[in-house]
This record gives structure tokens, sequence and C-alpha cells, in this order.
């Protein structure tokens, strides 16, 4: 991984198009400013890893499970749909 | 085809409920090959790896207990899948579901969107703080009948 030491208002620049620069620093905090083209996608780390772990979790589903759902969900009453619960 | 599924063993899909998803899905960015099953537990759906037949996610249409969501995803992310008008889009959330059913939750920060033209498929990130990864949905249900 690349260190690089920065003071207030300096910036890196990842590529041409993005540039991070420290805007703040208080305590454990610093506060970051990012440019960068609407195409490239800017989250905190911790959705992406909450989402990936959602998602592992969710991959354990059991067949077994869904059929114990049966009766706890009320009856669809959308005319448009028809009667979806069997 | 014949494929090997998780739920329900081996069965013949048609072609067109192939999936791709070139980017995988969050966790999962190595499996590319899914196919979209009903499930015999209407309103749920199977999202079936067709490399690893353990993998598989059960889907729900969120409006089914949350009406008022919209995915909320950049329309440029969407036009990167091609998609420019809604009618094209199918839009899916992930359920979770715990040793106790009735407490099974579904993310809707992380929408799954198809393309019903392309066959394509990506898992998104949604803009909406509103949106979690675990929503209850029997309790969204309650809410909705109350």
């Amino acid at each position: 991984m690349l260190i690089l030491a920065r003071r207030i208002g300096e910036s890196i620049m990842i590529g041409d198009q993005v540039e991070i620069s420290v805007v703040d620093i208080k305590g454990d905090q610093v506060k970051l400013g990012i440019k960068a083209p609407s195409t490239v996608k800017v989250y905190r780390r911790e959705v992406y890893a909450a989402i990936q772990e959602e998602n592992r979790a969710a991959a354990e589903a059991k067949p077994r499970d869904l059929p114990r759902l049966e009766g706890l969900i009320p009856p669809r009453d959308d005319p448009a749909t028809g009667n979806r619960q069997g | 085809m014949k494929v090997q599924t998780k739920p329900y063993g081996e069965i013949e899909i048609e072609d067109r409920q192939r999936i791709s998803f070139p980017r995988g899905l969050f966790g999962f960015e190595s499996l590319r090959d899914f196919a979209l099953l009903d499930a015999e537990q209407q309103p749920f759906y199977w999202l079936q790896s067709l490399e690893r037949v353990d993998v598989a996610f059960v889907l729900i249409d969120p409006t089914f207990f949350r009406p008022d969501y919209a995915p909320d995803v950049d329309p440029a992310e969407m036009e990167e899948m091609d998609i420019t008008d809604a009618d094209d889009t199918l839009v899916f959330s992930i359920v979770t579901i715990p040793e106790q059913a009735a407490k099974m939750t579904a993310n809707l920060q992380g929408p799954v969107i198809l393309n019903r033209r392309s066959h394509v498929g990506r898992q998104f990130i949604s803009g909406n703080p509103l949106w979690g990864v675990r929503h209850p949905i029997m309790d969204e249900l309650a809410r909705r009948g109350a």
C-alpha cells in the first residue's frame, strides 16, 4: 500500500480525474474532499462491507426455510396480480 | 437446459430465465451466471448461481411490503446497464432468512436490478439513506396493514 503524508489543503490525484484533498483534521477524524467524474462511485467502505456481509448471510438461505413462511404473509388482494399466494 | 439448483435439485430452465451479472454480486464477484426461478412460495423468487449450486438467493419484489420503495440508483449507472426506460427493469431485494423465519429481512440498500430485455443484472447501492440492509419484512407488512 502506498502511504503519503498530507497536510490540510493538500491533495492527491488518482489518475488524472480523481482528486482527494484533506479538508480538515480534528482529533482522530479527517475530513476528505473528493472530486471525481460521476461515473466513479464513491462510498464509505462500511456501506460496501455491510452489503457484502448481508449477501453472504442471505446466501445461507436453506430451501426448507421458505415453506415455513407459508401463512405468515397475508394474501395479496391486488386483483391485477390475481391470487399469487396459491 | 438442465441445471442444478439448491432449492429444487435438477430442473429444466428456459434461456430467458438466465441472467448474466458481469460484476457478480457484492461478496460474490466471481459468480456471473444465474437463473431466476419462481419459488414455490409466492411472492418469492430464487436467484440461483449456475456456477455454484450452493449459492442461491431468495428475492422479493420490495414494493410488496414497501409500496413506496424506489431504489434511488444513479441514472448514469442505469444507463451503463443499457437501461433508459423503467419498464425495462425488474427491481428485487435480497431476503435474509434467519433461524426464526418470521424475522426475515430484506436488503433495500443493495437492490438487484435486472434488464429484462438484455437479461443482464447488477446489484446497486441505493443513494437513499432511508434504505438499510435489514428491513424486517413482517414488520413492514404489519405496518402497511395497520
